[in-house]
């Protein structure tokens, strides 16, 4: 009973909020929306018994990922009357597509296969269970190697977003460590007779 | 007690919303990143409500794989924004034509 209040509570703020990233007209205001959508969305992760992946979505989304996008948008500021004329003349086809795709979804989603049986309910996992330790020992024990390989993606993407954005100024000064290492007292120094 | 067709209608809610925000804001950049991270964060509840009602933690371990590489695809995109708007002056998607695509 509690716990299909607080599904309908957080389903419900998770779409409304997600229409609102979709239509809202400042783009500022659709990062806040997508941020309570990710609120809600941990929410959802901690009916399913997903504690370690509700604390993580909240603190690399909102936390990083959400931050990263509103520096951008202030950085970036651009025009805002364009998505009027683009509603008109999108909304159909995309009305259409999406429309067709969730009345797919919806009809598998209650086509029965997931509706009976033991995919129906699940029982909560008792008290003294701890996610985070059950999501470790199969993380670096199972999927080590799918670890590894995120671990030396995020280093990539790291690398790559630096050097996309690095850029010389041409009226800064800068160190040329080499030549500087590479000089010698002649270099400097010259002795003169009096 | 909530079924696991519930979660998945509400994945499957935010997946069509983000379809319709990647053609509602065609101009934006910006959005068209958002409308995608809204279909990974569907994609994401569908492991998880997967992994709680098939008791199988492999679910969510590939969540935790979602999010990395979501994380990654955004920081990538968001540098290469601000170089063409460095270079171009605009973000806007009509302009970015340098390809000739």
């Amino acid at each position: 009973m509690l716990e299909s209040a607080f599904f309908n509570l957080f389903a419900g703020l998770c779409v409304l909020s997600a229409l609102g990233v979709v239509t809202a007209r400042n783009t500022m205001h659709s990062v806040m929306f997508l941020v309570f959508c990710f609120f809600n969305a941990a929410g959802l992760f901690f009916l399913l018994d997903a504690e370690f992946l509700g604390v993580i979505l909240i603190l690399v989304y909102v936390g990083a990922v959400m931050v990263l996008f509103m520096f951008v948008i202030m950085m970036l500021e651009q025009k805002k009357d364009e998505l009027k004329s683009s509603v008109r003349q999108y909304l159909s086809l995309g009305g259409v597509i999406a429309v067709l795709l969730l009345m797919e979804f919806v009809a598998a989603a209650s086509s029965g296969v997931f509706v009976h049986g033991a995919h129906a309910t699940a029982a909560h996992l008792g008290q003294q269970i701890n996610n985070t330790e059950q999501i470790g020992q199969v993380l670096y024990t199972k999927y080590l190697l799918g670890f590894e390989i995120a671990a030396i993606i995020l280093l990539v993407a790291l690398i790559g977003a630096v050097v996309l954005t690095i850029r010389k100024r041409k009226d800064a000064k800068y160190q040329n460590i080499s030549a500087q290492v590479k000089v010698r007292r002649e270099d400097r120094v010259r002795k003169v007779r009096m | 007690m909530v079924g696991l067709s519930g979660y998945l209608i509400v994945a499957a809610m935010l997946f069509a919303i983000g379809v319709v925000g990647l053609f509602l804001n065609r101009k934006n950049v910006i959005t068209i990143l958002m409308s995608i991270e809204l279909m990974l964060l569907a994609v994401n509840i569908n492991l998880v409500a997967f992994s709680h009602f098939l008791n199988d933690l492999g679910g969510q371990v590939f969540v935790f794989f979602v999010l990395t590489v979501a994380a990654c695809e955004v920081a990538i995109g968001l540098a290469i924004l601000v170089d063409f708007h460095r270079l171009r002056g605009s973000i806007e998607t009509d302009d970015i034509n340098t390809l000739q695509g």
